[in-house]
């Protein structure tokens, strides 16, 4: 199963094997990762489970729909270029040892 | 480190326990619901839960390992009483639970149907997990499907089983759909949509019986008609739970009364979430307001009191319904906006319903237009508004409010 990093503010990290096809969001509530808040369960609605993509990984994303991006202009942390809603990433077996970090606050 | 006890275990409940560990309380943090299980998400259950897209697993707002790892005891159980002087919740099983801070979120409860025959087999609402099992239970064998009550929930129930091959009929009491929500022009484009998949919708519908034996066979309709119904769908709105509170002496007023810092007037009891009557900024009076992102964000607010600094609430309130592909999203209050502007284009199913209320932008209706949703909640709340002569065809408004917010 493809690996995921989490890592917070102060630099700690986890890291879970996710099952393909979840979203790097659910797997992220499911283990308890904390500062990724997903309040509309998903939907791309929110803006709260907001996170930043590893720089050098995010070419293995596909770019963001125009939902996505809309809703990315609007995060409590301030967009970057690897800002992304981890409700819209699925975990592929392509993603394997993806890591992304919570901002400081949703 | 002050105990903490909170009464319901819907979305504001859970916010308010996952948020008060975040932000570092130490004392014990007890959630009692009258559910049993972890809390879960109650949006999917008229949308992706319904129709199965969505496993019963991923309805969860969080597992049991997360309340488990935070601390946080869920308590299985119903509220009956509380004892404001002993600082004590009592449940129906006798159990009594001392609080240093009580939080009630006790939530709505659907209004009921007042009619002969509403409690016949197959006449259901939709607001637990349970409700939407039974109806996932009921629609496989149901042939004619009858909706009461054109607003969110009922309408979110008709296309989810529209799509799934079912004939639908909608009752709306009113002239139009949605009405208490949106704007006409939000109305007629849905309207259009429901039909368009098949459903019929009647407006000026007034049931006046539901027919049957044992089991639902009919409704029947203030003109003598009776539409035939093997599945009754009610969705006529809610009534804030409420009871406990007034039961204990504090203020009730269509909701439980608390200041802007989500106090009720005893500073040892708060109340949040769809069961609060709050004085809101974006609102001319008292707002009492049935959403997740008001469940959410009184729930952090108070958690932001209760281990610091206190703030008074000040979010926007923003709303969302998913309708077939159309997806509906709401920023700000519109009950009573004076002017409707159309922008963009209705037919192609992309467009925004731009509210004002004496000149002033109040909200802001999207329908498959998010950037337009997103860019209103940032004017809001930066407590911008809008010059309705820029709505002019062209006019981009996320372009306008980065400039301007």
């Amino acid at each position: 199963m493809p690996k995921i990093t989490y890592v917070q503010q102060d630099g700690s990290a986890e890291s879970f094997d996710v099952q393909a096809g979840m979203s790097v969001m659910e797997a992220a509530i499911e283990a308890g990762v904390g500062g990724i808040v997903a309040e509309c369960g998903g939907n791309a609605i929110c803006a709260t489970c907001h996170v930043y993509v590893d720089p050098g990984q995010i070419e293995k994303l596909p770019l963001p729909q125009a939902d996505e991006d809309a809703m990315l202009d609007n995060t409590a942390c301030p967009r970057a270029e690897n800002s992304r809603l981890s409700c819209q990433i699925e975990v592929t077996e392509e993603l394997d040892s993806l890591t992304v970090t919570v901002p400081e606050e949703q | 480190m002050t105990d903490v006890v909170i009464v319901g275990a819907g979305q504001a409940g859970f916010q308010v326990a996952a948020s008060l560990r975040e932000k570092g309380h130490q004392g014990r943090v007890v959630l009692v619901g009258d559910e049993p299980g972890v809390p879960y998400q109650r949006p999917p259950l008229s949308k992706a839960y319904l129709s199965g897209a969505l496993p019963g697993e991923r309805l969860a707002l969080r597992p049991q390992t997360f309340y488990d790892k935070h601390g946080i005891e869920l308590v299985c159980g119903r509220a009956v009483g509380i004892d404001r002087d002993r600082c004590r919740v009592a449940l129906a099983d006798e159990r009594e639970l001392e609080y240093g801070h009580l939080v009630l979120t006790t939530g709505t409860r659907n209004r009921e149907l007042p009619v002969p025959g509403a409690k016949l087999d197959g006449v259901l609402g939709l607001r637990t997990r349970a409700d939407a099992d039974a109806l996932r239970e009921r629609i496989d064998g149901a042939r004619n499907v009858v909706v009461i009550g054109g607003g969110f929930i009922g309408l979110e129930f008709a296309a989810s089983v529209a799509k799934l091959g079912l004939s639908v009929t909608v009752l709306e009491a009113s002239d139009r759909l949605m009405r208490r929500a949106v704007s006409p022009a939000v109305s007629a484009h849905y309207r259009e949509l429901h039909e368009r998949r098949g459903t019929r919708v009647l407006f000026g519908a007034s049931v006046v019986a539901l027919h049957g034996g044992h089991e639902v066979t009919g409704v029947e309709l203030a003109d003598g008609s009776v539409l035939p119904a093997d599945l009754v769908v009610v969705g006529i709105g809610v009534v804030p739970n409420t009871e406990l509170a007034a039961d204990a002496g504090l203020a009730v007023d269509d909701g439980i009364v608390v200041d802007e810092q989500m106090s009720t007037s005893d500073l040892r009891v708060s109340a949040v979430g769809d069961c609060a009557v709050y004085p809101s900024r974006h609102a001319r009076g008292p707002l009492r307001l049935e959403s997740v992102q008001n469940a959410v964000d009184h729930a952090r607010c108070l958690a932001t009191r209760l281990t610091g600094t206190a703030e008074p609430y000040a979010s926007v309130p923003w709303f969302w319904s998913n309708q077939f592909d159309a997806r509906l999203q709401i920023a700000g209050l519109g009950t009573d906006h004076d002017e409707a502007i159309v922008h963009g284009d209705p037919d192609a199913g992309s467009f925004s319903v731009f509210c004002f209320r004496a000149g002033r932008l109040v909200c802001v209706e999207s329908v498959n237009r998010t950037p337009d949703h997103m860019a209103a909640r940032k004017l809001f709340t930066a407590g911008g508004s809008l010059d309705r002569e820029l709505l002019a065809p062209g006019f981009d408004f996320r372009q306008h409010v980065a400039a301007v917010a």
